[in-house]
């Protein structure tokens, strides 16, 4: 019987005969991070027999297995049949576990996920964006049924919401809105000053937060206080087939789920935003009296002078756009948000994302728009 | 002595897909009245999407579910709507609205879809709570409910409407051998004293022998259904992976 050696190290030797290959395992195998055994190259071809013999082995321990084993298993994929059958029994137990028999069906996995091609990434942007697209028509639905009185809306459902995106949100509206007032009458004060002009301070302080400030900061607010809690309740009542067990019963959730928090916020965002608005403006009064020497009475009359209602209905109508884009930025990640923990932690952080970018695109278009009209 | 009774839904040449991948097709099958029927076959063949496809909440690839001549997924709002007051459905986990206590639950259907004056709502919902062993569980949130508890909870809340077909997705999943076996009485209960036709999806195969008159076999191998039938002629001498499927019993 010819007998010749074609891999011979310390750890392994490896010989073919007329019956298929032999590898000898040799040495000491005890410890991990030991370099693997090489294979021969051209090695054990499929359907010939690999007899793995420990007759030489010195010593060994638990991880002569998984070494072993990554040295076995891509020749058994390739179609090579290990012979174990002369292994000590605690080695040869779990690597027949780990080698699958052959002609074993693997299992149906599914292929990998998300393809980060850009053409996938595109597709995947124009879906969400169909998707959304399609929710706003649903939404633009449902408020008609409401108009019509066909609509199934939870009141009390209303209520509470009105109560999370109003009151609940007055402190913190109060002390950011308090801060940017203060920012914006010390910062442009500063400026004015250069030219003498610190008279001028309200009427920047006035028209700034009433104008576009007041509305903008009350949107980042309740996007991070109640469009993320839109998400997450309406994601999380998603992966508990809540939403699925009302739509069996014939509820549309859009109708039950999304319209009374829509509304809520859109309720609530002429108020907030005025309030808003009145705490900006009186936080202009310290820096203004104490730092630049205006009276606080003239600051005040000032203020009002520059306060006309153009100013104040254009804040209003703006804040109150970006509070429903919150609402329904909210209530749209929810209700596509897969079901899973990960997917609604997933489906809290986009709506947030989502509510800020949409407001900054509306801020930017309305300013056009207004100023473009000459207001 | 279901054998002659007339069907209550015909399900013909259903077609599931995901996307491209057909999962079970030429599904074609009868729910007769006052029968239990059990749809078991491996994880990822399609019971649960056939579930969905039953109530109509995702539309089938192709094929019909029909509740007398009507499409389910044909009809218009109205037709729709009419045809969902006959069957109520248990979801997997319950699926209780986390918002509201077990009693609004129960009586959210009623207020929405009956002219039941209020009062009234609370006594029927009561006694649907009753009927499932739960009428103290009126006030409670459905959170302070243990697993077996929200299960049932969920069937009051799907008998609210006294509907002639009750779905019940995975009955036993999740319960303790005792919880499970207590929700298997209540489905025998039910079909007997009410005469509630039950369509269940279940691994349970132990629970399939306890309350199943027939058995819906959806082969995830041939794609297809391969067995209707009793649960025990099927144990007996059904295909070889239904015979396979129903030797494991998973409760001794």
């Amino acid at each position: 019987m010819k007998s010749r050696a074609t891999v011979d190290t310390q750890a392994v030797s490896w010989t073919r005969d007329a019956e298929g290959w032999h590898l000898a395992l040799q040495g000491d195998w005890r410890g991990q991070g030991l370099p693997l055994p090489p294979a021969p190259a051209p090695g054990p071809a499929a359907g010939e027999r690999v007899v793995v013999d420990a007759r030489a082995l010195s010593a060994w321990d638990r991880d002569a297995a998984p070494r072993l084993w990554a040295l076995l298993a891509p020749l058994r994929r390739s179609g090579a049949l290990p012979d174990l059958s002369a292994l000590p029994d605690a080695l040869r137990a779990p690597l027949e576990l780990a080698l699958p028999a052959p002609g074993a069906t693997a299992d149906d996995l599914p292929g990998p996920h998300a393809d980060s091609s850009l053409a996938a990434g595109l597709r995947r942007w124009w879906e969400d964006a169909l998707t959304t697209a399609a929710f706003v028509g649903e939404v633009a639905l449902s408020l008609g049924r409401l108009l019509r009185g066909k609509a199934v809306m939870r009141g009390s459902d209303y209520v509470r919401q009105l109560d999370l995106a109003g009151p609940l949100s007055l402190p913190i509206v109060t002390l950011t809105c308090f801060l940017i007032g203060l920012m914006l009458a010390y910062m442009g004060g500063a400026q004015l000053q250069r030219i003498g002009a610190q008279s001028f301070i309200a009427d920047v302080v006035t028209v700034g937060v009433v104008r576009e400030l007041a509305g903008l900061m009350t949107g980042v607010i309740l996007a991070g206080r109640v469009g993320a809690a839109f998400a997450a309740q309406l994601g999380s009542m998603r992966a508990n087939e809540e939403i699925d067990a009302l739509r069996a019963l014939g509820i549309d959730p859009i109708d039950y789920l999304v319209l009374p928090r829509l509304l809520a916020m859109l309720t609530m965002a002429p108020l907030l935003i005025a309030y808003a608005a009145l705490v900006g403006v009186l936080a202009g009064l310290p820096p203004v009296v104490g730092i630049y020497g205006v009276p606080a009475w003239e600051y005040l009359h000032k203020c009002r002078e520059a306060l006309t209602w153009t100013h104040l209905w254009i804040g209003l109508v703006k804040g109150t756009m970006y509070i429903g884009l919150v609402a329904l930025a909210g209530c749209r990640e929810g209700l596509h948000a897969g079901r899973d923990a990960q997917s609604v932690g997933a489906a809290t952080t986009t709506a947030v994302v989502k509510a800020l970018l949409w407001i900054v695109v509306a801020a930017s278009a309305s300013t056009v728009l207004f100023q473009s009209l000459g207001l | 002595m279901h054998e002659a009774a007339e069907p209550l839904v015909r399900v013909v040449g259903l077609t599931m897909a995901f996307g491209d991948e057909v999962v079970q097709s030429g599904l074609d099958f009868d729910i007769r009245r006052g029968e239990v029927l059990a749809i078991v076959g491996a994880s990822g063949c399609g019971k649960s999407t056939l579930l969905r496809h039953l109530i109509g909440l995702q539309e089938p690839a192709a094929g019909q579910v029909l509740y007398g001549d009507q499409d389910l997924n044909q009809a218009d709002d109205e037709t729709l709507a009419v045809l969902r007051r006959r069957f109520g459905v248990m979801f997997q986990a319950g699926a209780l609205w986390s918002s509201m206590t077990v009693g609004e639950n129960v009586m959210l259907p009623l207020r929405l879809f009956t002219p039941t004056p209020a009062a009234e709502r609370e006594r029927l919902a009561r006694w649907k709570l009753a009927l499932v062993g739960l009428e103290d569980a009126f006030e409670l949130e459905p959170a302070e409910l243990s697993g077996g508890m929200r299960k049932r909870a969920a069937i009051a809340r799907a008998l609210a409407l006294d509907p002639e077909l009750l779905y019940l997705d995975e009955p036993s999943s999740g319960l303790d051998p005792f919880s499970a076996a207590r929700l298997d009485g209540l489905i025998l209960n039910l079909r007997r004293h009410l005469g509630t036709t039950v369509v269940m999806v279940s691994h349970s195969i132990d629970s399939v022998f306890a309350v199943a008159d027939r058995l819906l076999y959806l082969d995830h191998v041939e794609k297809t259904m391969t067995a209707l039938d009793a649960p025990r002629l099927l144990a007996e001498r059904g295909p070889e992976r239904v015979r396979a499927f129903l030797r494991r019993r998973d409760r001794a």
